[in-house]
């Protein structure tokens, strides 16, 4: 798998920092921040290839909104939807706003791992369009 | 206390409020029905009576002045007899026995009912001087009698019945002659039985009565009960006016008469009808008795009709009542329905950032172990059998909080053109491997020209499928399963019949709440038959069960036939 970087936005620190050493230790670049200011900070000194953004997040700027802002900087990242909380209007949202697939926890590694490879194939084949 | 003591209760209540309903159905119907039938009758039957009472009283009226006239004319006739007599012939000729005795049979034989039982003639010392009759009258003297004078002084004379000479009940009448200065009597002795005969032709009835009292009211004829000429009657002439009056008395204990009474003219005789009500009322007593069988059969008709109506009533809320109930459990469904979903949506969503987090950690073990260092480790196997049971399990979750998510999920149906035996025969297809592989025979019956109608395809083979896999799940191996389609009442419905040991009676209340499940640990969440439920409510369906513990279990979906719209 060639390496990229990956953003994982969740408040659930438990459940961002696994998910980041996870990929890690698969030879991706992993980084994990627990809220939508923090992303939308850390994105302003840096780019990331795929984002897994956590849609609900209590207080400050929530996943949709971060959503918004990552597309907006960053057009060419792709977005993966995470959640808890299933809402057909949030994930219907989340696609219009151009995120690239919606995925409800818990989540199988495998179905993640394959969904960012997707993602990132998409990525590639959009760059090398360009 | 046992889960069916409620339903049993229940029935028992409702039996009871039902009789008490049909009997304050049946009460009040009667009540109005019959109180003025009754009433009616009643009063119909009063009415007759009077009239009736006043019928008899007209007849007993018109009969006492007839008969009284009849006396009248009959006393009159011989009264004027007499008088033509001794104007005709000299007291000379009269007083002459052969004369007399000549005169008399010569009446006797040219006047049909004369009446008289003798003639004499008296002379103005008054000793009867000739006489012809059956009594030895001649030379006696009658100065001395009352009547004697009576006739001297007015001319003519009608007696009471008296005794006299003869010593037994008899009536005279007597005219004056004059032949020059001398005066003389003409004397007869009136028919007494002729009398009677003809005062009782008045008499009516078996128990009817005619006679004459006089002013004293004593009988001057023979009655035909209770007592004798020239007795005492027990009759107070005084209240009789000179017309005719009706009195109605009671005498001799129960028994009560009619009496009527009409004086004559020509004497201060009273002639008397009397009658026993019982004897007259027996007319009455008849129309009496078809009044009452007319109203009890009417009241029978009444009672009949009634308590028909009443059943048909009850019988018919009862149904309603049925009706409602199912309509009331299908609402208590749907309610359970919404608020379990909401519920469901919540707990499923709060447990599934924590299962996220497991999964991902026993992941990370993994990964960890995965290095050489612990994979060398003696308990190495131990570590990756029980992080992969603990991956398994939360992958077992994850499938409940999904499906839970699922069946909350409120997600409007879309509407296709549906053909529904293409829809059973598909899912039949997708099943027909698991069926055969556990010997069961899946048998099909189709009705063969279904409308097609706007429905979900795909949330109809969802439910089938469901339904479906249910039976197998249920008999397990070695049976069959009788999938059919049909139309009742406008609604399209599959049938799917499982010969499997059924659904027991404590588990049918139970069986479309969400998590209720029969299948062994961990081969059903529960909401496979809650999730069908609330589709096939959302297709604007229902779907009922029919099962009888040991012989199987009949799960119908009833779909509405909802024409598609024309494209």
């Amino acid at each position: 798998m060639p390496t990229f970087s990956v953003l994982v936005i969740d408040d659930e620190v438990d459940f961002m920092e696994t998910v980041a050493n996870r990929l890690k230790k698969r030879n991706i670049e992993a980084l994990g921040v627990a809220s939508g200011e923090q992303a939308l900070s850390l994105l302003k000194a840096r780019a990331f290839d795929i984002v897994l953004l956590d849609i609900k997040m209590p207080g400050g700027i929530d996943g949709i909104e971060t959503l918004r802002a990552i597309r907006h900087h960053h057009p060419l990242t792709e977005v993966i939807l995470l959640t808890g909380h299933a809402s057909l209007e949030t994930s219907v949202e989340g696609m219009r706003l151009g995120a690239f697939d919606y995925l409800l926890k818990p989540v199988k590694f495998e179905d993640l791992l394959r969904k960012i490879a997707a993602a990132h194939q998409k990525q590639t084949l959009a760059a090398d369009k360009t | 206390m046992p889960a069916d003591y409620h339903g049993t209760h229940a029935t028992t209540m409702k039996r009871k409020i039902y009789r008490r309903l049909r009997l304050q159905i049946i009460g009040l119907t009667l009540l109005v029905a019959v109180t003025p039938l009754v009433l009616l009758g009643g009063a119909i039957y009063n009415q007759f009576a009077r009239a009736h009472e006043a019928r008899i009283e007209e007849q007993m009226r018109l009969l006492a002045n007839s008969q009284s006239n009849a006396v009248d004319v009959f006393l009159r006739e011989r009264t004027n007899l007499l008088a033509i007599l001794v104007e005709r012939y000299t007291y000379n000729e009269m007083a002459q026995q052969e004369f007399l005795t000549r005169l008399f049979e010569t009446l006797n034989r040219r006047s049909d009912m004369l009446g008289l039982v003798d003639l004499g003639v008296i002379d103005d010392t008054g000793l009867h001087v000739s006489y012809v009759g059956p009594f030895n009258l001649k030379g006696f003297n009658y100065e001395q009698q009352p009547w004697f004078g009576e006739v001297m002084t007015k001319g003519k004379y009608v007696s009471d019945a008296y005794m006299g000479f003869r010593l037994f009940p008899h009536i005279i009448i007597a005219v004056r002659g004059r032949t020059g200065q001398n005066q003389w009597i003409l004397r007869a002795t009136i028919d007494l039985e002729m009398l009677n005969q003809m005062v009782r032709t008045a008499q009516a009835g078996r128990m009817g009565d005619a006679f004459i009292v006089n002013e004293n009211g004593v009988f001057q004829t023979q009655p035909r009960f209770d007592g004798r000429t020239l007795e005492g009657s027990g009759i107070d002439p005084k209240p009789f006016s000179i017309g005719t009056t009706i009195v109605s008395k009671s005498s001799q204990g129960a028994i009560t008469y009619y009496y009527a009474g009409a004086w004559l003219k020509s004497k201060n005789w009273l002639l008397v009808i009397r009658q026993r009500t019982d004897d007259e009322v027996g007319g009455l007593l008849h129309t009496r008795n078809t009044a009452i069988a007319i109203v009890a059969l009417g009241v029978l008709a009444i009672i009949v009709t009634t308590i028909f109506i009443a059943h048909i009533v009850v019988r018919h809320l009862a149904a309603v009542q049925k009706e409602l109930d199912t309509l009331s459990v299908q609402l208590v469904q749907s309610d359970k329905m919404a608020a379990l979903g909401k519920m469901a949506t919540g707990i499923a969503h709060e447990i599934n950032n924590p299962l996220a987090v497991i999964g991902e950690k026993a992941g990370w073990m993994k990964d960890l172990l995965e290095e050489e260092e612990f994979r060398n480790s003696p308990n190495a196997e131990e570590y990756f059998g029980s992080l992969a049971k603990i991956e398994e399990h939360v992958e077992r979750a994850r499938k409940i909080t999904h499906n839970m998510l699922g069946f909350a999920r409120r997600m409007e149906p879309r509407l296709d053109d549906v053909e529904v035996n293409t829809v059973v025969d598909q899912t039949i297809e997708l099943l027909a491997n698991h069926a055969r592989t556990n010997n069961i025979d899946i048998r099909k019956n189709y009705h063969p020209s279904l409308p097609v109608i706007a429905s979900d395809q795909a949330q109809l083979q969802q439910v089938i499928l469901n339904l479906i896999n249910n039976a197998i799940d249920a008999i397990g191996s070695d049976g069959s399963i009788d999938v059919s389609t049909y139309l009742e009442n406008n609604r399209i419905v599959v049938a799917i019949k499982d010969d499997g040991p059924g659904i027991p009676k404590e588990v049918q209340r139970n069986i479309f709440d969400p998590f209720f499940t029969t299948k062994a640990n961990g081969r059903g969440t529960g909401l496979g038959l809650s999730i069908s439920y609330s589709i096939i409510e959302k297709l604007g369906g229902t779907i009922t069960f029919t099962s009888e513990p040991g012989k199987g279990a009949t799960f119908s979906v009833h779909l509405p036939v909802v024409v598609p719209e024309k494209k």
